[in-house]
């Protein structure tokens, strides 16, 4: 549904996102994720043909940015950073106007607006002006705005920002419910949502795709070695320590906050080993009692964080070099 | 077409629902209710006083109180235009609405006409003020209704050429005062440009004191309708609308 390929988008001084290829199928949900200023952005301005890309191609439903914008636009559905919306006109009206907008017949409008406003839980608030309403409101109104011609793909700018928790989680849903038949690109920085809701996530840092991938191979591809939590009671804190360091495999034992009389550590495995078996049979052997052993899997905030930092010193690694070629 | 009357009314909708309709109608209505209240007051004193010298001659009402009335209803005009047209893109930029406007299926031209139609209709319910005044006349006298209409006309082209240079203007920047107050200097420099061609007769004074603004209405205010300032107008709103529409394709590339 939508295909990129070498896209580039240059501003005045700074390259905002630099020859990034991905595709995105039918159906799918893609978390785009990313530090503030990384380019996602500009990324979904390009796709919704709101700016056009230095280089490199971008279609969307079949149709170029460039050449058939038209026909993009048509396809799309666009919740921007900022919803657009005017302070001035009632909920329905804008919504109305915006479904006018999309080209949606006139005699299916009223229909259209009341199905938005159900789905996104602003039906009793259809008769306020914009301006008047709190901010989580806005977002589903913009939200609203965004699904009203029934697009086939959805592009949404940090679609839970300024939402309370529950309003999260109903967007969510929303957004859930809305795949399948939509495809469906996200940004946001709120890591669980990507979990929750994204079928691939594509985390971009400076301008540059580091990774692309399901949620689940960038949980598995995070460590080779195995960390796992162990939480023993019946002993004092440092006799268990010892014990646990003697097992074969333990690489490092890192002591956690000890609660309820039971000690806490967390166990560092060398490559290629498997110590849990070991260490249950180390701990039960001793006449202590185990209260909990777990594989602590990388959450996705660590792994998003070392993508994003080792791209950071690979590109201050290279500036250097930038610099001096250019004094010569 | 349907998308452009889609923008225009809901242009007329955001003037509408702020004060800003009503208070330019209420300030035009008060500075000309003060410009009619004048004229027809000279006209009556003046009227009696040669009536009681015997002079012959009845005095036009055309000629004293309408013509005039025109010519400074155009001049506040150029002062208010401004007002209505600051706010037409410089708005959509600033809150963002814009991203709507750009990302739906639209064509650019579209969206200019359409918005510089709904400040047309705003300018035209301000001139419905100043034709209550003037309806006033007709309710007690007989003046010729034709300079009338052209008089009106004129001020229309004339306000459909500021507003368009006005919606450009506005396209160019995200605030409304930079762009409420270039509009209204160009505004002013339009309003004097033909004072060039009082002290100065060269080739060059006659075609800067030809690109005046007003010098183009005066034959409209008096019931003439010239080809060569109709031409002027037509090709100023052109150009402005043009530019307008080429400004917002560049908001692409240039961000």
């Amino acid at each position: 549904m939508i295909k990129v390929e070498g896209l580039t988008k240059r501003y005045a001084r700074h390259v905002a996102v630099n020859n990034i290829s991905f595709e995105v199928g039918k159906g799918e949900i893609v978390g785009f994720l990313g530090k503030n200023g990384a380019g996602k952005t500009t990324t979904m301005r390009v796709l919704t043909c709101f700016l056009p890309p230095s280089a490199g191609k971008a279609s969307v439903a079949g149709y170029d940015v460039i050449e058939q914008p038209l026909e993009v636009k048509k396809n799309i559905g666009y919740l921007p950073e900022t919803p657009p919306l005017y302070p001035e006109m009632e909920v329905d009206s804008y919504l109305a106007f915006v479904a006018k907008l999309k080209n949606i017949p006139k005699s299916e409008i009223g229909k259209r607006v009341d199905e938005v406003c159900e789905r996104t839980s602003i039906a009793d608030v259809k008769k306020t002006i914009v301006g008047k309403l709190s901010k989580g409101y806005r977002q589903r109104v913009g939200l609203a705005q965004a699904i009203i011609h029934n697009p086939p793909v959805l592009i949404l700018d940090e679609p839970t920002s300024g939402l309370d928790p529950e309003q999260q989680q109903q967007a969510r849903q929303l957004i859930a419910s809305l795949s399948g038949d939509h495809t469906i690109i996200l940004s946001t920085h709120i890591l669980s949502e990507v979990e929750q809701s994204c079928s691939k996530v594509i985390i971009i840092n400076n301008g540059e795709i580091v990774a692309v991938d399901s949620v689940a191979n960038l949980h598995r591809r995070g460590r080779s070695t195995e960390v796992v939590s162990v939480q023993v009671a019946g002993a004092p804190e440092q006799e268990i320590r010892r014990k646990l360091e003697e097992v074969a495999g333990v690489a490092r034992v890192i002591s956690r906050d000890s609660r309820d009389g039971a000690a806490a550590f967390e166990v560092e495995g060398m490559e290629s080993y498997f110590v849990r078996p070991d260490l249950a049979r180390a701990v039960v052997q001793s006449g202590w009692n185990l209260i909990e052993l777990k594989a602590v899997g990388e959450t996705l905030e660590e792994i998003f964080l070392e993508l994003t930092r080792s791209e950071k010193s690979a590109v201050s690694e290279a500036k250097p070099q930038e610099e001096a070629s250019l004094s010569q | 077409m349907r998308n452009v009357f889609t923008i225009c009314r809901k242009e007329i909708g955001a003037y509408f629902v702020s004060p800003i309709a009503y208070l330019l109608m209420a300030l035009f209505g008060l500075i000309f209710g003060f410009f009619f209240y004048s004229a027809t007051a000279y006209f009556v004193l003046e009227g009696t006083r040669q009536q009681m010298m015997g002079q012959g001659g009845a005095m036009s009402v055309n000629e004293f109180v309408i013509a005039p009335l025109f010519g400074n209803a155009s001049v506040v005009g150029l002062f208010l235009i401004p007002l209505i047209s600051m706010r037409l893109f410089a708005e959509e930029k600033r809150t963002g609405t814009i991203e709507l406007l750009l990302t739906s299926p639209l064509h650019d031209w579209e969206i200019v006409l359409g918005k510089w139609l709904g400040a047309m209709t705003m300018y035209i319910c301000v001139l419905a003020v100043a034709a209550l005044n003037i309806a006033l006349l007709f309710a007690w006298g007989a003046p010729d209704w034709r300079p009338v209409l052209t008089g009106f006309l004129g001020l229309l082209l004339q306000g459909g050429c500021v507003l368009a240079i006005g919606c450009f203007i506005s396209t160019t920047t995200k605030n409304q005062i930079i762009a409420g107050a270039a509009t209204f200097a160009i505004c002013l420099l339009l309003w004097v440009l033909s004072w060039v061609s009082s002290y100065n007769e060269a080739g060059w004074a006659q075609a800067v004191a030809y690109c005046s603004i007003l010098t183009h209405f005066e034959p409209f205010s008096k019931g003439i309708i010239d080809s060569k300032d109709l031409v002027f107008y037509v090709s100023a709103i052109f150009l402005g609308l043009f530019l307008s529409i080429r400004s917002l394709e560049s908001l692409r590339w240039r961000a």
